[in-house]
């Protein structure tokens, strides 16, 4: 599995998922020579290998696909490509002169130069702590990424009937997935009056296999000493606080959490980065370069995505440009910051360039209908409806952008006001 | 007689909310979608729903002791279950490749079932 190794590579990619196998391809187009991609897993393709269900690839591959079939087609590219793979291997440690400290299944300590790192290591998944859920201290709560890890690659089931805390994708995914492996699925709870997961999700998930979805409604408390056995259902009020008084209970022997995701970020805070504390990610560049020069960042380590075809995008473009850097070729610094402004919760990046066309990620607080988002003022674009489970993407022109040198620019979404 | 019959169209993240404008049990107008996929949804789910299904087999001496399959193409909506059970009475040995076809005809649906990855042996 695992390719000889150099002692120097133009560009190295932590993390060997759907944001490192693009940002592989996308350096290699670029004209970078030696790249590697370090991987702790024993294969590549990152979470894409346990989600087997499809409906990747849509906009990448105008196809749709599974998420196996999404990363072999990138594993086999990565390969044609010569790109070093190393699996079973963690970076421990960067340097600001991007001195890579690695441990490897294969080699042991190893240590590597590089002239660009590119940061892909994804996102990790909230776990019980997080959100402190009152009760006992069962076996049988986990979260919905690791139950589909154990159901769909290791043939693992996690118990007969199953609640899920949470409407994240993951969680929706999994009730389907578990009703299909012979389980009760008895519900799931979302503290939210809306899902957090995407709506086709839930039609496909849920509805069609009739498990019931309560909104504004928590886990009050796990009972069980040995294992899980039952667990208090409350209701939430506007304040998300649990109403008691209206609890109820369900039995079950497992509690699958889909509560959020978390930039796996340990190695950027370790180099200083400088952090969007919005996203839980780096801030970038227009060039998804993070505040230590020659460092990049892309993918769910960046910003969480809701779209692998997205994070193949993005990821692509900071492949392009840390090789760019690494071959000694520099674009202009970015002269305009960019900043989310009336109901947008995050964006990415965080500066702008009118160099050439630019790539705004952002999502938005509350769900908005009719309204009208913009930039500046010389962007505008209509939305019949946006929700903050759905990652909105902006391109911008350069001709939007070339008079606001040295600006700040805003993006705002506002209700569309009613033409009389 | 006119009825209005509303869907979320899953064929891709956007989940399009569509509205079917029926008259006489036939689809009139189909708005909402915001392209042509959400057209062919709204057409196929209100005369005949169906939906891709993907499992896992079992797989002996492979890297993994499941290999992920999906069916061809989508099955009538009653069948999935009956999918998912004649899939999960079968086992197959490594090496698997992506693509590889594992059942011609799935529980009497005509449709085929694939390995949407490929697995190697388990090296010891």
């Amino acid at each position: 599995m695992n390719s000889p190794l150099k002692k120097i590579y133009d560009v190295v990619i932590v993390g060997g998922g759907p944001a490192g196998l693009a940002a592989a391809l996308g350096a290699r187009k670029s004209g970078a020579g030696d790249i590697l991609i370090i991987d702790r897993e024993v294969e590549a393709g990152g979470i894409l290998n346990q989600c087997i269900h499809s409906g990747f690839g849509l906009h990448y591959f105008k196809e749709e696909l599974t998420g196996p079939e999404y990363a072999e087609r990138f594993i086999q590219n990565i390969r044609s490509d010569n790109v070093d793979l190393l699996t079973d291997s963690y970076v421990i440690d960067i340097s600001p002169a991007l001195q890579l400290e690695i441990i490897s299944g294969h080699y042991g300590y190893l240590s590597l130069q590089a002239k660009a790192v590119v940061l892909a290591m994804g996102c990790r998944e909230r776990t019980r702590g997080a959100i402190r859920t009152p009760g006992f201290r069962p076996a049988g709560v986990m979260t919905a990424g690791l139950a589909q890890k154990m159901v769909n690659m290791k043939g693992l089931l996690p118990g007969r009937r199953i609640a899920i805390l949470g409407s994240g994708d993951i969680g929706l995914i999994m009730a389907r997935r578990l009703v299909l492996e012979g389980c009760d699925v008895v519900g799931v709870y979302e503290l939210s009056p809306y899902s957090s997961g995407l709506t086709r999700n839930v039609v496909q998930c849920l509805d069609d296999f009739n498990i019931p979805l309560h909104l504004s409604a928590t886990v009050a408390f796990i009972h069980g000493r040995d294992r899980v056995e039952r667990l208090t259902i409350a209701p939430v009020d506007a304040q998300l606080t649990p109403d008691l008084g209206q609890s109820w209970d369900v039995d079950c022997d497992t509690l699958l959490l889909s509560i959020g995701l978390i930039p796996e970020n340990e190695l950027s805070t370790k180099l200083r980065l400088h952090m969007d504390p919005a996203t839980g990610g780096p801030q970038v560049s227009s060039t998804l370069e993070t505040s230590l020069p020659g460092v990049f960042a892309c993918g769910n380590v960046l910003h969480v995505h809701d779209i692998v075809d997205f994070v193949s995008e993005e990821s692509l473009r900071a492949g392009q440009f840390a090789a760019e850097l690494a071959i000694g070729m520099r674009r202009p610094s970015d002269n305009i910051a960019l900043h989310a402004g009336a109901n947008i919760a995050s964006c990415v990046p965080h500066s702008l360039s009118p160099d050439r066309e630019q790539i705004i990620y952002l999502r938005v607080k509350k769900p908005m209908l009719n309204c009208i988002l913009t930039i500046g003022d010389r962007y505008e674009k209509k939305f019949r409806k946006l929700i903050p489970a759905e990652m909105i993407r902006i391109t911008l022109a350069p001709e939007v952008l070339d008079h606001y040198f040295g600006d700040n620019l805003k993006i705002d979404v506002r209700p569309q006001e009613v033409a009389e | 007689m006119i009825e209005k019959k509303h869907l979320v169209c899953i064929g891709c993240p956007m989940s399009c909310p569509l509205e079917l404008t029926i008259v006489d049990g036939e689809i009139r107008e189909i708005t909402g979608n915001d392209c042509k996929r959400g057209e062919d949804y709204a057409r196929q789910e209100y005369t005949a729903p169906s939906r891709m299904v993907s499992t896992t087999i079992i797989c002996t001496s492979g890297l993994w002791p499941r290999l992920p399959v999906k069916t061809a193409a989508a099955v009538p909506k009653g069948k999935v279950m009956d999918v998912v059970q004649a899939l999960h009475a079968l086992k197959i040995a490594a090496p698997v490749r992506m693509g590889q076809v594992i059942l011609d005809d799935v529980a009497d649906t005509g449709i085929a079932v694939v390995a949407t990855r490929s697995l190697p042996l388990l090296e010891c």
